[in-house]
């Protein structure tokens, strides 16, 4: 496909913006040299290169989208026309207080609403992501310690199965990492956390569901540990669609934790972000959140919390994601959201168990939201890898699996139907993985090769990160 | 109450027993009872999706939106092009994510491939990323990308956002980072202070242009001062001056950085925004987040994958260079068809306009007695000046009028702000207005 730098053709544009109605401004400091290397293009030109290239690109609209630990449910479109509204796009983020009652307002609403799903007390909308929620939580955890002068607590505890932003967010947050090995069953190693407890722990990150989709039963047990040691619990609320309305992280001992509004509420993931991390908090860190927050009940105002550990971002977050989210949850409301959870674990289970009579479920018991399979028989018996099944898929018109994490499963695919999917997308699922391995027995060479369907074949990811091509330069230069 | 979910009742029951499950209880059996909510959310009670669109303009309602912006400070009212809002609402680049498997990611990879290349000629630097949360996490990002074993510390010009230098402040926190703030001289960077306390610790030099108060900095004798003390210049720049004024390639910087909300993405209460890095191919493998390179598929046609991970926290885990996942990868591709839009000459016309409007503003603005702040300072969309009344009397009258006055500053004087958006006849009413509050 042509990029838009080829279809440039000197002296096309577009009308956009008028005569000036005012003297020109003489600059005199240094100006640009270089010339300004945009694309020259007409509006029909951008409409007909955009939507080839939508074209090629598999959306949740376009299909089944299972990708572990992402919660690629469908985007409702109530929520982007909410987002629409000028009455939250039109706003400047330093306006006065008074002018943006609305904001505030949906802001108060929105962290009330999340603070009982969640269990914690207060709420900060300014962190974009997840991992930006992660390292604002750490941050929380490092102000109260402190705060208390227990300044030798330096270590933050990871299991070996944790998402690459927990230790990642870790050390940017100062802290030394301390991975521990999960048991064989996936969940936390009491006795490997107990031996690493100290009073040098300054907390834990963990996720329940933890990333091979089961619940770890000895969650308060887990986060007792911690806490007698003198350490907090920080909670990756990227599995959040598990159990929301059933089980709380508050309740589970956590002292703070992100949710992906991204995942869990229903806002879309825009090829890539923009998201956004709310980060929740227990009334005894809430004085160190970061960013304003909502207070007041008539006249409602932006706050910095007294011992603010700062801003984690300029301005109030990713405030039109906020209104999405806000919309999907008074949408669904009391009876709607533990609906989520139950139609999200009874999905995976339905695929898990289906799929188990042709695949290796190296994990036996009920999932929760998700389920990670194993293609190390595949690979050994037949010489197909995890990646190769994945790209079979590709073929059937279904975004595949998260490949390859958690790492402490070999061959791994792990699948997030969530609550959205209907059964008949599910069998079609059942029915493509079957085929696949069916003709992995068959044929291992045309799974090896595949997709065959796709506008382009694998490609060489290997020549890509050793000779990096990372921007167009026009064929005469 | 409102629901997503496809399967009906029935449905959910044929299921359950499929996956040998009675109920929903023993399908969640294994939960233990300690840590089970066991009780309703206290939420409200679901709605219909014409209850949820009233409410949400009802609540959008209650917010006072301006007709006239004269407001800047890191978020501006700048045109948005039909086509833009048009392109980046297409469902696929809305509800894809990242783009993981190349084979059906092709157009969102290959439209990150070209805003590397746009935001490159841009600031004239080597290489891109694919974006951070905002322009204040990508300055903080810049400073890990700078600091090693021996470097440090940071120096940053007193005339940075201090938005900006308090995320980089709060991002520093946790890692030992000695920052020296150099208070501004006169509404521009002191530079013998500057010079004065760069030294053989200092990691980077950071400089904002057009900087905080709108003022055009001599970024060439920065960047001079700190590659002299062997620290590394990092540039934050407003993304539509570059269409006219020196770019960071040009001025020698290692790294740009910057906001890009003004290249088609509407103010939004402060988000989603765009933050933008580019640097010297030096400093390539030092980017934070995804990055798309070109190669070629088995059959030898051209294609975009996402490239040099090993930088990256699914790779890395604890030595990654930054924990940033989610991107802000629709913006990204907001500002890529701005770009296309508005072109070379669309660009400068925008950037020309936004200055004129601005200077025609202070010149009326210092007639009505709104004397300038650092009238020896050059500037370009933004200026301050002194306020003779208290700034919320004024800022009461104009609002009035459905106009949002410029950002009052702690020291009494006003920042204001011009676009393209402000026509003379609007700058004339809003001097009109301000003459007669100080009368
Ligand atoms: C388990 C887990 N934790 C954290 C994250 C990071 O979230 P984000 O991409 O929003 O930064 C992810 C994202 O995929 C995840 O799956």
């Amino acid at each position: 496909m042509k990029t838009i730098f080829e279809s440039s053709v000197k002296g096309r544009k577009l009308t956009l913006l008028p005569e000036s109605d005012v003297p020109a401004a003489d600059l005199k400091a240094a100006k640009r040299e270089t010339p300004l290397g945009l694309p020259e293009v007409s509006e029909n030109d951008i409409s007909r290169h955009f939507s080839e290239m939508a074209k090629a690109t598999h959306g949740v609209n376009d299909g089944f989208y299972p990708l572990g630990s992402c919660t690629m449910k469908y985007n409702p479109k109530v929520n982007d026309e909410a987002a629409s509204l000028p009455g939250f796009t039109n706003i400047h983020p330093l306006q006065p207080d008074h002018t943006v009652q609305g904001c505030i307002g949906l802001m108060k609403e929105a962290e009330a609403t999340l603070c009982e799903i969640t269990g914690m007390d207060r709420m900060t909308f300014q962190p974009a992501a997840g991992a930006h929620g992660e390292f604002t939580g750490l941050l929380l955890i490092k102000a109260y310690h402190r705060s208390r002068h227990d300044l030798q607590r330096n270590k933050i505890i990871v299991p070996d199965s944790a998402h690459g932003t927990n230790p990642a967010s870790a050390v940017m947050a100062g802290y030394e990492v301390i991975n521990i090995p999960s048991q064989e069953d996936g969940c936390v190693d009491l006795e490997a956390l107990r031996n690493v407890v100290g009073d040098d722990t300054a907390g834990l990150m963990l996720t329940n569901p933890n990333t091979v989709g089961l619940f770890d039963k000895n969650i308060l047990e887990i986060t007792e540990i911690v806490h007698k040691a003198g350490g907090l619990c920080y909670y990756d609320g990227a599995n959040l669609n598990a159990v929301i309305g059933i089980v709380r992280p508050g309740d589970m001992g956590f002292d703070c934790m992100h949710i992906n509004l991204h995942k869990t509420f229903s806002t879309p993931h825009g090829g890539g972000g923009p998201g956004a991390g709310p980060v929740g908090c227990k009334a005894f860190l809430a004085d160190f959140l970061p960013g304003m927050l909502p207070e007041g009940d008539d006249e409602l105002k932006l706050v910095k919390p007294e011992k603010s550990i700062g801003m984690m971002k300029a301005f109030n977050g990713n405030f039109l994601i906020l209104v999405r989210a806000y919309a999907y949850l008074i949408m669904l409301g009391r009876e709607g959201i533990p609906e989520i959870a139950k139609n999200a674990v009874l999905n995976a289970n339905y695929l898990r168990v289906m799929l188990a009579g042709k695949y290796v479920m190296p994990y036996k018991e009920t999932c929760m939201h998700e389920f990670v399979m194993s293609l190390e028989h595949e690979k050994a018996s037949m010489d197909v890898t995890a990646m190769d099944v994945a790209k079979a898929l590709l073929d059937y018109g279904i975004h595949p699996p998260t490949m390859y994490f958690p790492l402490i499963v070999h061959e791994a695919l792990m699948v997030e139907p969530t609550e959205t999917e209907s059964k008949e997308t599910l069998d079609s699922l059942i029915n493509a993985f079957t085929e696949i391995y069916d003709k992995a027995l068959e044929d291992p060479e045309y799974i090896k090769s595949a997709p065959h369907k796709t506008i382009i074949e694998r490609p060489d990811e290997v020549s890509a990160a050793r000779h990096p091509k990372l921007r167009y330069i026009p064929e005469d230069k | 109450m409102g629901s997503f979910i496809a399967n009906t009742d029935e449905q959910q029951q044929e299921m359950l027993s499929a996956a040998g499950y009675d109920s929903y209880d023993d399908l969640f059996a294994h939960i233990p009872e300690a840590v089970r909510l066991g009780r309703d959310l206290s939420i409200r009670r679901g709605l219909s999706e014409m209850e949820v669109i009233r409410e949400m303009e009802n609540l959008a309602e209650k917010n006072t939106v301006f007709k006239h912006i004269f407001r800047g400070a890191g978020s501006y009212d700048h045109f948005i092009p039909s086509i833009v809002k048009e392109v980046v609402a297409k469902e696929e680049f809305v509800t894809a994510y990242t783009p993981y498997q190349a084979e059906v990611s092709q157009g969102n990879l290959q439209t990150i491939f070209e805003y590397q290349t746009l935001m490159c000629e841009l600031t004239g630097m080597d290489v891109s990323n694919a974006s951070v949360y905002d322009g204040a996490t990508a300055a903080a990002e810049s400073v890990f990308m700078c600091r090693d074993r021996k470097r440090k510390s940071v120096v940053i010009s007193g005339t940075v956002a201090p938005a900006v230098i308090d995320v980089i402040r709060t991002y520093c926190s946790g890692r030992e980072t000695e920052i020296t703030v150099v208070p501004a001289k006169d509404g521009l960077t002191d530079k013998e202070a500057v010079s004065a306390v760069l030294d053989s610790g200092t990691a980077c030099l950071i400089v904002q242009q057009p900087n905080f108060f709108g003022n055009i900095e001599d970024a060439d004798e920065l960047c001079e001062a700190a590659h002299a003390a062997g620290a590394k210049f990092v540039m934050s720049v407003d993304p539509i001056a570059m269409a006219v004024l020196k770019t960071p390639g040009e001025c020698g910087a290692d790294i740009a950085v910057g906001e890009g909300q003004a290249l088609g993405m509407p103010m939004g209460f402060g988000g989603p925004y765009l933050g933008f890095m580019t640097a010297a191919q030096k400093m390539m493998r030092q980017l934070p987040g995804r990055i798309v390179g070109q190669t070629e598929d088995s059959e030898g046609n051209v294609c975009y994958v996402l490239t040099l991970q090993a930088r990256e926290q699914h790779i890395r885990r604890e030595k990654a260079s930054s924990n940033i996942c989610s991107n802000e990868a629709l913006c990204a591709l907001t500002a890529t068809v701005y770009l296309s839009a508005l072109g070379p000459d669309g660009l400068k016309q925008a950037a020309g306009l936004s200055a004129d409007k601005a200077h025609y503003l202070q010149q009326e603005l210092a007639k009505a007695g709104f004397a300038p702040a650092y009238p020896q300072a050059e500037f370009f969309k933004e200026f301050v000046t002194e306020c003779p009344v208290p700034a919320d009397r004024l800022m009461a009258e104009l609002e009035k009028h459905s106009i949002l006055g410029g950002l009052p500053l702690a020291d009494g004087k006003i920042l204001w702000c011009a676009t393209e958006k402000n026509t003379k006849e609007d700058i004339d009413e809003l001097v009109r207005l301000a003459k007669e509050v100080i009368c």
